[in-house]
């Protein structure tokens, strides 16, 4: 009966669905559980105080780690941050807040181009501007790199969060006598302030695990630099480009070091990814 | 000859739960009770959305359902082809029978039930990816027909049986949404009726389209209950004392009277009845 | 009611002197145009500086000599074509895409229509996790776990049997290390899914409750409720989500170049080595010393960007044709 088989099929689909499903997060489950398992070993005292130096010292069993690789991430990171927040909002805060800005459409168009541009080649820009004219590989160059990335990011995510505040509420402020950059800056934005974190929480986390833009900017480090300044004017050692370094590597110590890196570029994805979410639906249900 | 008929029955197949044409012929005589709920009522959680209706609905004639917004009217409408199935929390005690036969009842398939009691909506709701040819033959395609001469015959007939065969016969192929609101509401009126409903529900039919729309549907509906039974929810009186043999009023869940239109519009039994159609609240 | 205070009627109604109110607003004005425009220049300098610093490449081998050309020698003649990159990144992304679409698509609909609130939330958020995954951690991964299991599982049981029976099918299977297209390929589809899935499923979500009920009043299952009324509807949207996995798999950077192979000439097989524009750059660039072969990786950046401008734009003409809106299709 013709029936008979549509309700068969109904019932296949959603075996077939669901099936799909759980094959589709299998293979998350299962990377997120090797990493663990493998650099759990790695992660000890000396990863985080001791820096990489050569080969040598690792296959000799000498004191080892990844301190001058974390420091630097966060140097670079922070400085990206710093370059591109302001940036960032400020684009952002142009789109929504004046929305009949003539070079508005011109601004979202190439703001979502940049979007869907890969980071390699973000990290070839920053070579060209900043690497030649220094004749060095630098922590500088590479923030700037990760501050290319997270720029558009930061940019179409404040624009949502301010677009999402109704228009009367800056009405308000404007029949109260404020001019509009008070409006602006003393309401909509602390207002928004949840989203805008979020958007920021957000871009950080993506540029936080890119390694191409650094392989060619930070460069990497196998020490750490001997001068403070050299964090920013010398090659510096980032998570991801040292992971991917270890695990090409030929070294077994090396690759178990990997993935100790593995498990704190993981951690830091997940928390910033756990708090993003947690902080975006907190907001929603508070509009409510 | 020969041929019509074995097409006639590709399409009131068996299958989907109509009896042999002898049975049928008797219960689709004038007046007969075509449907009949029996204690029917409607819960969303601890909430009572329709509670305790009895009605029957007469074959080949009009009933009208009315009453203030949020009276159970819709609830009770979507009750008869068991649209609540799919709301989550929703659930039906009582009877509604079909030809006699509970659609209820635990082993009743309600894909069976939804060929044979169909529905238009308030709101017109072609595909808007689908021409209007295939939107009218979507009913069909579901159970496997796809001779073609087969399907421009019922395309022919249920958009003349909508009033609506004249205005497109020429674009077909045109997506169905390049129709007016009026003529897209005529569309899912054809489409509906292409799989040869015995009940066609109607929930506020022409309550978002213009006068001369809405005209045009009541027009065509003088002439559909001769071959469809009608259920009509409706919020305009007047329409409903313009189009319906019968006319349930509902209030806050609540079936207050059922009576012939000529006398609930003229002479109603009960006094919210009364209050109601005078304007007196709602 | 308490005697008006003079004093304090006087302060609340100041008003703050124009000055204050015009100049403010220009300075802000201008400050957040600044800011605009440096988005904008940054976008417009992508191009430019890509352009400049690839020049060289383009200039000695021609625009369109430079991407047809099939030798890549660093080494001897210092000759450099594109070609084998340009068609490593067209076979993987366009291959990882039809390899992620079907589940991708089926995760969508299993979220937004079948399962309830709170599994869909969980298996949204999972999904969207997977992109959050650093490229370089599923690099790993694949280097020590997936591409030698890929290798022991299916690879070298192949190549064995073709060795066997059809040597013929040999050059078409390729070396069967482990590290080279198909594991790049099957790697990638896994990590562009969650972006067809996240879009296909806010479209499917978008889908109005009433055309749902239109094609269950007609009498359909579940599933023919959503092949009938629910995915045409949400194309446009699926489609995007299609098009964004794709310009994804384009850029797709490090897991792809651990897990390539590597190989810098035509032509590619099955199972064996090869190489993708990004993969080249990131293998070459720090050995990169003499101008020309650095101009030739800048140029290769240059063309990649061309390419994903060109899917961007393509996504855009699409969306618009495809999209639905309010009952009417576009």
């Amino acid at each position: 009966m013709n029936l008979k088989r549509r309700h068969w099929r109904d019932r296949l689909m959603l075996g077939v669905l669901s099936a799909a499903t759980v094959l589709v997060l299998i293979p998350l489950f299962i990377v997120i559980v090797y990493v663990v398992v493998q650099g759990i070993g790695a992660l000890n005292g000396d990863f985080f105080t001791k820096e990489l130096g050569s080969p040598a010292r690792a296959q000799m069993g000498q004191e080892t780690g990844l301190v001058h690789t974390i420091l630097g991430t966060m140097v670079v990171d922070l400085l990206a941050l710093l370059l591109a927040v302001p940036l960032g909002i400020g684009a952002g805060i142009m789109l929504s807040e004046y929305p009949d800005h003539r070079l508005n459409p011109l601004l979202r168009l190439l703001n979502d181009t940049l979007n869907g541009m890969p980071a390699i080649l973000k990290g070839l820009l920053a070579f060209a501007l900043i690497v030649k004219p220094m004749g060095t590989f630098s922590g500088f160059a590479g923030a700037v790199a990760l501050a290319f990335v997270m720029l558009p990011i930061i940019a179409r995510t404040t624009e949502s969060a301010l677009m999402i505040i109704p228009w009367s509420i800056r009405e308000a402020g404007l029949a109260l006598g404020l001019p509009r950059w008070r409006v602006v800056l003393s309401t909509i934005i602390p207002t928004a302030r949840v989203g805008l974190m979020t958007g920021i929480l957000i871009a950080f986390a993506r540029a936080a695990g890119e390694a191409a833009p650094l392989l060619f900017t930070s460069f990497g480090n196998n020490y750490l630099p001997s001068h403070w300044s050299g964090w920013l004017l010398g090659p510096v050692d980032t998570l991801p480009q040292r992971l991917y370094s270890l695990a090409i590597s030929p070294y077994k110590q090396w690759h178990e070091m990997g993935w100790a890196a593995g498990i704190i570029l993981l951690s830091m994805v997940i928390v910033a990814f756990v708090i993003g979410r947690l902080a975006w639906s907190g907001s929603r249900v508070a509009k409510r | 000859m020969e041929q019509a008929e074995a097409r006639k029955s590709l399409v009131t197949r068996a299958p989907y739960g109509r009896r042999p044409e002898g049975q049928a012929a008797e219960l689709r005589e004038l007046g007969k009770v075509r449907m009949q709920t029996r204690s029917l009522s409607v819960h969303y959680g601890t909430a009572v959305g329709v509670h305790d209706v009895t009605l029957p609905i007469y074959n080949q004639q009009i009933t009208a359902l009315i009453g203030p917004s949020g009276c159970g009217k819709t609830t009770f409408l979507r009750a008869l082809n068991r649209m609540h199935d799919q709301t989550r929390g929703a659930r039906v005690t009582g009877q509604a029978l079909l030809d006699g036969e509970d659609i209820y009842a635990p082993k009743i398939d309600p894909v069976i039930i939804r060929r044979r009691v169909g529905m238009v909506f308030q709101k017109p709701t072609p595909f808007p990816t689908m021409s209007i040819y295939d939107n009218v033959v979507a009913g069909l395609k579901l159970v496997g027909i796809r001779n073609t001469a087969l399907l421009d015959e019922v395309v022919e007939r249920a958009l003349h049986q909508a009033a609506l065969w004249d205005e497109v016969k020429d674009r077909l192929r045109n997506p169905g949404g390049s129709l007016s609101g009026g003529q897209q509401q005529r569309l899912s009126i054809a489409r509906a009726l292409a799989v040869e409903p015995e009940v066609l529900l109607m929930d506020e039919p022409t309550s978002s389209l213009d006068p001369q729309s809405t005209m045009r549907i009541e027009e065509l509906m003088a002439e559909l209950k001769t071959q469809v039974t009608i259920v009509i929810v409706t919020h305009n009186m007047q329409q409903a004392s313009r189009i319906s043999d019968h006319t349930a009023f509902f209030y806050v869940g609540d079936l207050v009277e059922f009576n012939p239109t000529r006398k609930m519009f003229t002479n109603p039994d009960e006094d919210r009845t009364e209050d109601y159609i005078t304007g007196r609240f709602g | 009611m308490p005697a008006a205070n003079p004093a304090i009627s006087a302060a609340v109604r100041r008003i703050p002197p124009p000055i204050y109110r015009w100049l403010g607003d220009r300075i802000f004005l201008a400050g957040v145009v600044l800011f605009g425009l440096s988005v904008m220049a940054l976008a417009v300098s992508l191009a430019l500086v890509l352009y400049r610093e690839g020049a060289a490449a383009i200039t000695t081998f021609g625009f369109f000599g430079f991407l047809k050309g099939t030798t890549w020698d660093p080494a001897l003649r210092l000759e450099f074509g594109a070609l084998p990159f340009l068609i490593g990144t067209l076979v993987t992304s366009i291959a990882a895409l039809a390899l992620s679409f079907p589940p991708a698509i089926a995760v969508a609909i299993f979220s937004a229509e079948y399962a309830p609130r709170w599994l869909a939330h969980i298996i949204d958020g999972l999904v969207d996790l997977i992109a959050a995954v650093p490229s370089v951690v599923v690099g790993i991964w694949g280097i020590f776990v997936f591409a030698p299991w890929m290798r022991e599982t299916f690879y070298m049981p192949a190549y064995l049997w073709a060795a066997d029976r059809h040597p013929d099918l040999l050059p078409l299977l390729g070396s069967p290390i482990g590290y080279g297209m198909t594991t790049a390929v099957i790697v990638l589809a896994l990590m562009i899914i969650p972006f067809t899935a996240a879009l296909s499923r806010d479209a499917i979500r978008l889908v109005p409750k009433e055309q749902r009920e239109a094609a269950l009043a007609l009498g359909a299952t579940r599933w023919e409720v959503i092949r009938m009324a629910v995915l045409p509807y949400a194309r446009s949207g699926i489609i995007a989500g299609a098009i964004l996995s794709f310009g994804r798999a384009i850029g797709e950077t490090m897991a792809v170049a651990m897990l390539i192979g590597n190989k810098n000439t035509l032509p590619f097989n099955l199972f064996g080595a090869a190489a993708t524009m990004p993969s080249v750059i990131v293998n070459e660039f720090r050995e990169a010393v003499e101008n020309l072969h650095l101009s030739s990786l800048m140029a290769i950046g240059f063309y990649l960007f061309l390419i994903s401008l060109l899917v961007n734009l393509f996504a855009a003409y699409l969306q618009r044709k495809m999209a639905v809106s309010g009952g009417r299709a576009v």
